[in-house]
């Protein structure tokens, strides 16, 4: 590997004759360096700024025009839609640092939030469409802003959760000494959270983070194409776009979409994500430089440029004014051996006791008039048969790709070139290629109830093959020369040595196809393409069937149900899985 | 015993009665501390020394107002201690350093409590690390530095906040042996030319030379609870030479008060025996053979002295006494004051091959220790001959600490595999008789 250029270190060092080399390298290329990266960033602001502008103040009669199918129009939307995704990305940060941190320094707040936030993360995205979207556009009557809140919302909940669950996760995890080193520097609260726990959270957090862009960018279409009932909404962006491609059977503008929608997720990644992932590296707590570190060619312009660091010097010291302000938060620390008990845990419990009776009070007399016990023998029908699609897809997906992985991950140089496009298919929202499978389908005649179910695994099933990729790539190499010095034969090397080797990324990337596959069981057992409608019997339908009805009652039940297979298997499969991959390969 | 300074200096910190008890989730309280008294004066650097187990980093960590004790008072500046406080500076063994800070930012941080001005903070952080001799390094990760370098830069964190009091909890054991002398070195030579403002140092550590080296004075804690159960002042002049006569009688005699408490504590054990609460030393089946077949062969034909032993394996006394106590519980050797000595069974052991051994120490293995003879015997009595690990687990912490309990179950695990007494499966956490 070339020494790359760090840009974790804002001082010089002095004295150190390697280093000067490298400075003076770095004057040279400043000047080239200076003109990309300001016009780089330049471009950003300007891109922003249109798209924000746009998002507040036009369409105040309430009416959209009608999406535009000409390609020439296609970067407008796809900005529009960028900068949707941008602004609940923001929030999905700040509902992480504000749910989480609570849920973790409390302990009355954790045994309510976190269940909470298991159920939060099992309901499917649309499922909270359908029941806010009514709510936005009464915020902002005639304005197009309640849309977009609605629509904003809807990519919100397909971003939020598992980005919470992750900084949970490092709070309470944070590393014994640091947090006596933080208490015995008498940090306050605020100054803890943003000097040990947020950096010791960021790698986690960074990893979910994309995960969740991932997760969103395949509810584009419709968190855009807002259809509940009798409200229809079409807001200028890509998911629109496609929207209205579909309606009109037009192939060459789906095509196009794909183009632009390709287009916007490598820029998001090269420009937001690659550099963030280079910069998280130094939040890892592990002190060994094992692994090769990652590379970003946008940071390195930007660490580059003297007009850059010029103005990092005054950010950055603002930032670290900020975060050094002596401010008193409550909780900085939690201590794990004392269980305090007493009349305010009563009163505590007893109030969500009484909270919960109230809302299933309301819940039952909301349900009751409208459903009868055949809806639920069909809801549970439909969800036994998703399920069953949910199993056999994942296992078909794990029979293919964890010999493919393996034997990819094992060869450093074409990991090389498959590594990120994996990652860029799972990051792709394969639901703009249901089109074409439909298209597909109706010519040459082809059973919906068979030929309709790998469309649910179409987007997720590459998380399998890249965390199995990852896992065969770092596979010790003295455990691999050790099987060879053996003369393992082929099928007990994979058996003994490989499939185990590669288990926990495995495991890992399985729960995210799974979750993944639920999620998109409503886009896929339902499509259309044009006035042609292919469905399935199955709870995804169902859902969607419902939703597009408006039947507000039916919507909740299949909901419940699909969260409830959710998070039953999870408990179930899952996490048994996970904990036993845990327990396999540890050596102390 | 005290230390009689004369005239006495005034004192720094002072712990009055001070007891720990750690909640346990089904059980009583375990006592970890009880009852100590201990006072530091200005000028002096205490060393706590005892076995793992006796208490010394929770002691360290009341004295820093980590932990709060569970009776009992911390005195300091004249008024209870009630938490992390100005003038009381901790060195972490682990260094503790936050990884994504550089050098010069980690040193910061420790200025951060005491509102300074910007320029007075930069000016004081640059002096740390002067003294400290970290310069030119102000702007690395810790990453990249060697692990005497980290320990620098947690002294640094420490001393940059001008500590009346210096809490070091085993800095040096994390470090080889070479860097760990420099800095012992280096910190000294600090110490001696007044060039720190601390008054006072409480060090924990586990090495004896290490303490008669640094300190004035040497604390030794007894374990079950740890208490406080000899003072033992160094008055050595400095520099101290390890070879000095004076230095290492004061070594033989922390060394003897150890061995002399091991074998009391034996004695006390073999007594408690019948009751089934293991507290089995944590050494492996391969070291007990290991002292076995060394105690057989010459120069030592069967009795050793802890000293010498431990000096002609290059090991610490900490490594050596609990293999010793194995031997002891399992009745391979007998442990009197400050030497051991073969029985007839650790003789034949040490000859032996393989497979008498293995029956050798089955035998013992369920003579000598209850709780591996109660496993044995539930599996006998059921009727699938298994047992989950959970069942031994609960009965377990009836008497100890969950930590304890769980290390107990691990020692008896790899005992009784090798003893072939019973098999233990993880993934599915569970006992089954040995077949055969």
């Amino acid at each position: 590997m070339n020494p790359r250029n760090s840009a974790a270190a804002p001082l010089p060092l002095h004295g150190l004759p390697a280093f000067d080399a490298r400075m003076r390298a770095l004057g040279r290329a400043s000047h080239a360096a200076d003109a990309g990266a300001v016009a780089l960033l330049l471009a950003l602001m300007i891109f922003l700024g249109l798209a924000a502008r746009q998002m507040v103040s036009p369409l105040s009669s309430g009416h959209a025009p009608p999406i535009d199918l000409a390609p020439s129009s296609l970067p407008m939307y796809t900005l529009r839609t960028v900068a949707r995704m941008l602004v609940a990305l923001l929030a999905s940060l700040l509902f992480t640092f504000t749910y989480a941190t609570w849920a973790a320094k409390s302990r009355r707040a954790e045994q309510v939030l976190i269940p909470l936030l298991d159920a939060l993360q099992s309901v499917p995205v649309l499922g909270y469409l359908s029941f806010t979207v009514v709510f936005f556009l009464s915020l902002f009557p005639g304005s197009a802003l309640g849309a977009e809140l609605a629509s904003i919302f809807a990519i919100f909940t397909a971003q939020a959760w598992n980005m919470a669950f992750s900084f949970y996760q490092s709070l309470r995890t944070l590393p014994v000494d640091l947090d006596e080193a933080s208490r015995s520097l008498r940090e306050t609260g605020w100054q803890r959270f943003w000097r040990l726990e947020v950096p010791f959270a960021i790698p986690g957090l960074l990893w979910n983070t994309m995960m969740s862009m991932s997760g969103s960018w395949f509810f584009v279409v419709a968190s855009e194409a807002i259809a509940v009932g009798d409200t229809r909404i079409a807001l200028p962006g890509i998911g629109s776009y496609v929207e209205r491609a579909i309606e009109a059977r037009n192939l060459a503008a789906i095509g196009w979409a794909i183009v632009f929608m390709s287009i916007a997720i490598v820029v998001y990644d090269q420009l937001l994500f690659r550099p963030l992932v280079v910069w998280a590296d130094k939040f890892r707590v592990e002190q060994s430089a094992a692994q090769p570190r990652p590379a970003s060619w946008a940071l390195d312009l930007f660490s580059r440029s003297g007009v850059i660091q010029g103005l990092r010097g005054p950010v950055q010291g603002v930032l670290a004014h900020l975060a050094r302000a002596r401010l008193a938060l409550p909780g900085g620390h939690r201590a794990m051996t004392e269980r305090p008990r007493g009349a305010g845990d009563i009163l505590w419990y007893g109030g969500i006791a009484a909270l919960l009776v109230c809302l299933g009070w309301y819940l039952a007399g909301f349900l009751r008039p409208a459903l009868s016990m055949s809806d639920l023998q069909a809801v549970a029908l439909d969800g036994v048969l998703t399920l069953l699609r949910v199993i056999v897809l994942i296992a078909l997906a794990s029979v293919v790709w964890i010999p493919a992985g393996i034997a990819i991950g094992l060869r450093p140089r074409l990991t090389q070139y498959v590594q990120p496009v994996a990652q860029f298919l799972a990051a792709f929202p394969a639901n703009l290629l249901f089109p074409v499978a439909v298209y597909l389908i109706v010519q040459h005649r082809l059973a919906p109830a068979i030929w309709l179910s790998p469309l649910m695994i179409l987007g997720t099933q590459w998380y399998i093959l890249f965390n199995v990729i990852a896992g065969a790539s770092v596979f010790p190499t003295d455990l691999r020369e050790a099987a060879a010095s053996l003369r393992l034969g082929s099928w007990s090397k994979w058996r003994r040595v490989l499939l185990p080797g590669i288990f926990p990324y495995y495991v890992t990337g399985a729960i995210t196809a799974s979750g993944g596959a639920w999620n998109a069981s409503i886009v896929s057992e339902a499509v259309s393409w044009g006035n042609t409608r292919l469905s399935t019997p199955g709870l995804g339908a169902y859902i969607a069937q419902q939703t597009a009805a408006g039947d507000y009652a039916r919507i909740t039940l299949g909901v419940a149900m699909m969260s409830a297979l959710v998070v039953l298997m999870n408990r179930v499969v899952w996490r048994p899985l996970y904990a036993l991959a845990e327990r396999r390969t540890r050596l102390d | 015993m005290s230390s009689a300074q004369i005239p006495p200096a005034p004192v720094v910190i002072e712990l009055r009665g001070v007891s720990k008890r750690f909640a346990r989730p089904s059980a009583e309280p375990f006592p970890v501390l009880e009852g100590i008294d201990l006072t530091l004066h200005e000028g002096e650097i205490v060393g706590l020394l005892g076995r793992s187990g006796s208490g010394k980093s929770t002691l360290l960590r009341i004295a820093a107002g980590l932990l709060a004790p569970t009776s009992g008072t911390v005195w300091y500046r004249g008024a209870p201690l009630a938490g992390p406080s100005e003038g009381i500076a901790v060195v972490f063994q682990t260094f503790a350093l936050y990884p994504w800070l550089t050098v010069l930012q980690n040193v910061e941080l420790g200025l951060d409590a005491l509102n300074l001005h910007r320029a007075e903070a930069a000016h004081r952080a640059q002096a740390a690390i002067d003294l400290i001799g970290l310069d030119g390094f102000q702007s690395a990760f810790p990453r990249e530095l060697s692990g005497g370098m980290r320990q620098r830069v947690g002294f640094a964190r420490a001393i940059v906040t001008q500590p009346l009091l210096l809490l070091m909890d085993e800095p040096f054991s994390a470090l080889d042996v070479l860097t760990a002398e420099t800095l012992r070195t280096d910190f000294m030579d600090l110490w001696s030319e007044h060039q720190l403002p601390t008054r006072s140092v409480l060090l924990v550590t586990h090495n004896i030379e290490e303490a008669v080296l640094l300190c004035d004075r040497v604390v030794v804690l007894g374990s079950n609870p740890g208490h406080i159960a000899a003072q033992i002042p160094v008055a050595v002049s400095r520099p101290r030479d390890r070879m000095d006569g004076a230095f290492q009688a004061i070594v033989g005699e922390i060394y003897s008060i150890l061995t002399t408490r091991l074998s009391a504590a034996l004695k006390s054990q073999s007594t408690l025996r019948q009751g089934l609460a293991p507290h089995l030393p944590d050494v492996s089946v391969n070291e007990i053979s290991g002292l076995l077949e060394t105690l057989a062969a010459p120069p030592y034909e069967g009795t050793a002295e802890f000293v010498k032993i431990a000096r002609s394996l290059a090991l610490e006394i900490n490594h050596i006494l609990p293999v010793a106590a194995a031997l002891h519980l399992l009745e391979f050797a007998e442990v009197t004051g400050e030497s051991m000595k073969l029985t007839a069974a650790g003789r034949v052991f040490a000859q032996s091959g393989t497979e008498h051994r293995k029956q050798l120490f089955r035998e013992h293995l369920l003579t000598f220790v209850p709780f591996a003879a109660h496993i044995r015997q539930v599996l006998a009595e059921r009727d699938d001959h298994r047992a989950p690990r959970a069942r031994f687990e609960f009965e377990l912490e009836d008497h100890l600490n969950t930590a304890d309990a769980e290390r107990a179950l691990r020692v008896t695990i790899g005992w009784g595999r090798y003893a072939e007494i019973f098999t233990y499966d993880d993934s599915t956490r569970s006992f089954a008789l040995a077949a055969g």
